[in-house]
């Protein structure tokens, strides 16, 4: 089943049109890879997909459910029903650059919290889920820190604790290994690895190569506001139509 | 020489002064910040008109001595008609205003209400993005955001400022002997009249202030450690970096 379609995304800030008809499927347990150099639009397009920015055009499908749009006074797309995008966005968790916890909860705290407060699950059930998904990636021994008394590669893998704790179909990560010293990328990227092989359907935006290469099932290469390249790794990496792609690569890979 | 004798006899007046300055000081700073909590939410979140209104409010008894917003209440709503009518009727409400005790407390809260507001505003408005994000993005609605993300996040970080709060309320009350209430500068003002010794009789009062303000600041730390040390370690891990 189609986990989260996005169909012809159009996107600009005020003359410049970041993202000029984008689209994108998964099915479950896909892994989708967006790269792209600097600018090219990855972050807002991921945005978009949960509203967090306001796309211009577009259908966006989230578990067969369409978010409905209507026209505002300006022309601009705006979410119909609020109460619509809520409850799909319980369906999409999404795991930020900077991690973005909420600095005056606890680890435990911070994964709780929406299935209490936003799902309604029972204190025990959350408690059970939370201790269930930090101990997963590794962070349970820190359940009652506060996230600044943790690294950054241990706060990120809370954040990615607090994500799964939505059991949400589909995970969207923005460059999650970006804002971390050398040596924690490696930590988050294999807890990353283990949820595409438990089979979760994943939307992530990264600068790591490796990653795009051989955990996701499909690539998207973005340039200039459009998918340049979309495919099966084997095919954007191994045969590179594209010359923008080659530049990007070579740039990457020194 | 020290007249001991201007403290000792008057010791019980003292602590009845003091008993009224801690109830006027807890009781203010307790209204006041229940209903500033609110009010700041609106004043930084609420449609344009609803923020300025909210900031007239907080000008009004930002920008007046709390000694003239409590004389105005004290004699001026009393030269008012309706209000005398009001009393007439015994509407309970209405009497509160005639009555020192209420209308020192009616003024030292709104006054210490205006403070909180744009002190829990000012904090309010330092919420990192990111965390408002965070809430967005798993689905949760603006209402559990404020009253989850926000206002909680927002309290811890206004704690500094609203110790210094706390201490000017404290201080403050003392303009409260000015409308007949004997608090502790009101018993230190009659022992001075009863001994004219007025250096016994206001250090005296003075020392107890200042045995209080220490309490308080040091509640205050005590608190700063319970609710801010999750901040902390961040400070020091950025001072290091
Ligand atoms: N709020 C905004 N207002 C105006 N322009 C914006 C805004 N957000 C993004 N942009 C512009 O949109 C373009 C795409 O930005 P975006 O953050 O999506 O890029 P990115 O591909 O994620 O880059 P990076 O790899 O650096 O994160 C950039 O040129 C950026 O300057
Ligand atoms: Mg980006």
């Amino acid at each position: 089943m189609t986990q989260l379609s996005v169909e012809d995304l159009h996107k600009r800030y005020g003359d410049h049109e970041v993202l000029k008809g984008v689209s994108l499927a998964t099915e479950a347990g896909d892994v989708v890879s967006i790269i792209g150099s600097s600018g090219s639009g990855k972050s807002t397009f991921l945005r978009c997909i949960n509203f967090l920015e306001q796309p211009d055009a577009g259908r966006i499908t989230v578990a067969g459910e369409e978010i409905r749009l209507v026209p505002d006074r300006n022309g601009h797309l705006k979410v119909a029903d609020a109460r619509q995008l809520q409850r799909l966005r319980t369906r999409l968790a999404m795991v930020f650059q900077h991690f973005n916890l909420w600095a005056h909860m606890t680890v435990l705290e911070n994964v709780t919290e929406a299935p209490l407060h936003v799902l309604g699950l029972s204190r025990a059930e959350a408690r059970e889920r939370a201790e269930a998904y930090l101990e997963k990636v590794g962070i349970a021994q820190f359940m009652d820190s506060y996230p600044a008394h943790l690294s950054g590669g241990q706060q990120q893998r809370v954040a990615i604790a607090r994500a799964l704790a939505m059991e949400p179909a589909v995970l969207l990560f923005d460059e999650p290994t970006s804002a971390l010293d050398p040596e924690l990328v490696g930590e988050v990227l294999k807890v990353m690895r283990g949820l595409a092989e438990e089979g979760r359907t994943m939307v992530v935006v990264t600068h790591e190569m490796g990653f795009a290469r051989e955990v996701s099932s499909k690539v998207m290469f973005l340039h200039q506001g459009l998918a340049e390249e979309y495919g099966p790794p084997a095919e954007v990496f191994g045969n590179t139509r594209s010359e923008r792609l080659r530049q990007f690569l070579s740039g990457n890979l020194k | 020489m020290i007249e001991w004798a201007v403290i000792t006899e008057n010791l019980p007046e003292y602590a009845a002064g003091l008993w009224l300055t801690l109830q006027l000081t807890v009781i203010s700073l307790a209204a006041g910040l229940l209903l500033a909590i609110p009010l700041a939410v609106l004043r930084t979140s609420g449609a344009a008109f609803v923020s300025r209104g909210v900031w007239a409010y907080t000008y009004f008894f930002r920008g007046t001595p709390m000694l003239v917003q409590l004389l105005l209440v004290y004699y001026g709503l009393g030269q008012f008609e309706w209000v005398q009518a009001r009393w007439a009727e015994g509407n309970s409400l209405w009497l509160v205003f005639r009555d020192p005790y209420g209308c020192a407390l009616v003024t030292f809260a709104l006054n210490t209400c205006a403070y909180t507001t744009e002190i829990l505003a000012g904090a309010l408005r330092a919420t990192p993005h990111g965390e408002i994000e965070a809430a967005q993005a798993c689905g949760m609605s603006r209402l559990t955001m404020i009253r989850r993300i926000l206002v909680p996040g927002a309290l811890r970080r206004a704690l500094p400022a609203y110790s210094n709060e706390a201490i000017f309320m404290l201080h403050g009350t003392a303009i409260a002997s000015t409308i007949t209430l004997v608090d502790l500068t009101g018993a230190a003002r009659n022992a001075y009249s009863q001994h004219f010794a007025p250096f016994e009789a206001f250090i005296f009062a003075g020392l107890i202030y200042m045995c209080v303000t220490f309490a308080l600041v040091g509640l205050f730390r005590l608190a700063e450690r319970r609710w801010l040390g999750h901040l902390q370690a961040r400070k020091s891990r950025q001072a290091r970096a």
